[in-house]
């Protein structure tokens, strides 16, 4: 594994105490690289969201231990500080729905963020609006996010995910509202954005039309992970 | 930093707009209480201001003449005039009544002055908006503007008509009736006057009465019908001081030697204010607290559904590293916009509304400063529950599952 990635050994998440326990994730062991995209999938109720909470640093694992890049994140019951920190420099999200800030402008729901970290206003906006053209939307920069369509909508929200340049992103469905041609382009984009940023990127998807564009895939069934090579289609 | 606060305030502008209008009303009917009250307040001093006397005395053990009714001998401003400190005495009579014009009353306090002494003396009506002030002993008066009456008008007050020949203005009575002034003797008979009928029966009982009605005294009934039918009272006697003469030490005197009740200017506006009009003060005060706790609960609806409307962003927000206080000062910022506009919104309405009403209402630029602060601090404690509710959202809610 490089500088970047993530790593994640053993992980367990057990929900309530003695009689009542339910191990929600029972043992994930997944490793991502810097500018790999891989694929999570599994049926409803095998653990892909708790799995996908305790990545975002949202809840705390029960065991195990993650490493982000060379950082050591969670190692059973030890845990970073500041998680609010580390969800804003290290991870990035995309949503199913795009979740952009309403009343924020394009520009703003994605200069938001190295705003939150501190950087100054005009070099915020200067790197959302590299991102966005990089991203093919910076036509739509000073619009609203109720006058975007749906794929306009997701690119802002893959901007936003990458503007920090976090080492890890994690997509939860986030072609489930887009049509095939929108969501190749989306899975594309991820694609090229891994690569250029050197980015690890979990694409959590029931999609059938983007499983074959992975080339690993992780499985999860009753909260254990099964790794796969997958089919690596080419998508240009 | 973006500032969260005012773009989404700007996004929803119109939610913020019309509900600031119905809140500024809300407040401007708050500010508007608070100068009705302070308006009683004014009333009482100008009461007290226009009459010009620095002693009022009245009927012993009585709150007279305002409070309450107080009758004193019409003589007894002699016998005062000559104690030490004592540059002016003069009598009054206050009587309110609906006085009439072409079939239309008015509701006033009739003002007894003596016209034989000079308008600066006390319980003249001190200044003139136009027209005179009263030369003749009978049938002459000045009128506040408030009454409505013009010059040469004739108001008819009890049986006889009186000619307005000036009108003053801010000339009112404690509870706001605009006063009229009248001659002294007039007023008196205003004051006491009977009914032809009760005049005649009352003269055939006298008549009829062996005790007045002795031949062997010849003068003794004619003396009886006379002062039956004159009043020899007025209600209090006001009094300038003489320089350098204290009012406590000059009122202690007249209590002493006269036997009636005087008070001070500082006992007169405690009277006005700690009794007369201290219920009107009370109910005033139990509509500010119900307004405000109405305002608050406005306020804390409107934000709290405000902030229900942004769970979703909420969870994103924190999701992706805001801080709650920055979401904490986010919800906070538009509950004061919202006071903000609302006390705009209100202070234009109150202003603007303030002359419509019928009794006197005094917009003090301190109640707005209070007001405006008061409204902050309302906004404030009603956006705390949306702020608890905001810090409490999870960020995992804005991941599915």
């Amino acid at each position: 594994m490089s500088g970047k990635g993530i790593r994640i050994e053993g992980l367990k998440k057990r929900y309530g105490e003695g009689n009542t326990a339910v191990y929600a994730l029972k043992n994930v062991d997944m490793q991502v690289d810097a500018g790999e995209v891989v694929g999570l999938i599994g049926p409803s109720g095998s653990g892909k969201t708790t799995l996908l909470k305790c990545l975002g640093a949202v809840i705390d694992p029960t065991e195990g231990r993650m490493t982000l890049g060379n950082e050591v994140i969670f190692d059973n019951g030890w845990k970073v500080r500041d998680l609010r920190a580390l969800r804003r420099d290290k991870i990035g999200f995309v949503f199913q729905a795009p979740y952009l800030i309403p009343f924020l402008d394009v520009t703003d729901n994605v200069a938001l963020l190295p705003m939150l970290a501190g950087a100054p206003n005009e070099e915020a906006r200067k790197r959302a609006k590299d991102l966005l053209a990089a991203l093919d939307v910076q036509h739509r920069a000073n619009a609203m996010p109720s006058q975007l369509s749906g794929g306009e909508q997701q690119r802002v929200a893959i901007a936003r995910g990458l503007v920090n340049r976090p080492p890890i992103i994690l997509a939860d469905e986030p072609t489930a509202p887009l049509d095939s041609a929108r969501a190749m382009a989306v899975i594309r984009i991820l694609n090229n954005m891994a690569q250029e940023f050197e980015t690890a990127i979990i694409v959590v998807t029931h999609d059938e039309k983007i499983i074959p564009t992975f080339k690993r895939i992780y499985h999860i069934r009753d909260g254990i992970t099964h790794e796969e090579v997958g089919e690596g289609r080419n998508i240009e | 930093m973006i500032n969260l606060a005012s773009r989404d305030i700007l996004h929803a502008w119109g939610k913020f707009v019309f509900t600031g209008i119905g809140l500024g009303l809300l407040i401007g009917v708050t500010l508007v209480m608070a100068g009705v009250y302070r308006g009683m307040v004014d009333d009482g001093k100008a009461l007290l201001d226009n009459s010009r006397a620095d002693l009022w005395v009245v009927q012993k053990d009585t709150l007279g003449p305002y409070a309450e009714s107080s009758s004193v001998n019409d003589d007894i401003y002699r016998s005062i005039m000559l104690m030490p400190g004592i540059q002016q005495a003069v009598n009054v009579t206050y009587l309110t009544m609906q006085v009439r014009k072409e079939g239309k009353d008015v509701r006033a306090m009739v003002v007894g002055i003596t016209p034989n002494t000079e308008p600066t003396y006390p319980g003249w009506p001190p200044y003139l908006v136009s027209g005179r002030q009263i030369t003749r002993s009978h049938y002459e008066a000045v009128a506040d503007v408030k009454t409505g009456f013009q010059l040469g008008d004739k108001i008819t007050i009890r049986r006889n008509k009186y000619e307005v020949v000036g009108l003053t203005r801010r000339m009112v009575s404690s509870s706001g009736d605009p006063m009229i002034f009248i001659p002294l003797k007039d007023a008196q008979e205003a004051q006491f006057l009977k009914d032809n009928d009760a005049i005649l029966q009352s003269r055939r009982r006298v008549e009829g009465n062996p005790v007045f009605n002795q031949p062997g005294i010849p003068n003794l009934l004619e003396a009886t019908l006379a002062a039956q039918n004159t009043n020899s009272y007025v209600n209090a006697v006001l009094i300038r001081l003489a320089p350098d003469f204290s009012s406590e030490e000059v009122a202690e005197n007249i209590t002493r030697w006269k036997r009636l009740t005087v008070y001070t200017r500082i006992q007169m506006e405690a009277i006005l204010v700690g009794k007369l009009i201290a219920t009107s003060a009370k109910q005033i005060a139990m509509f500010l607290v119900i307004l405000a706790v109405v305002s608050a609960a406005i306020v804390a609806f409107i934000i709290y559904t405000l902030t229900m409307d942004k769970i979703r962003e909420i969870a994103v927000l924190k999701l992706i590293g805001t801080r709650n206080r920055t979401i904490a000062s986010m919800i906070l910022q538009q509950a004061l916009a919202l006071g903000f506009i609302g006390f705009i919104v209100g202070k234009i309405s109150a202003t603007f509304a303030a002359p419509a009403f019928p009794k006197y209402v005094l917009l003090t630029p301190q109640d707005s400063i209070a007001g405006f602060f008061i409204v902050m601090l309302i906004c404030t404690l009603a956006s705390i529950v949306a702020i608890r509710i905001a810090i409490k959202v999870d960020p995992a809610e804005a991941i599915g599952g």
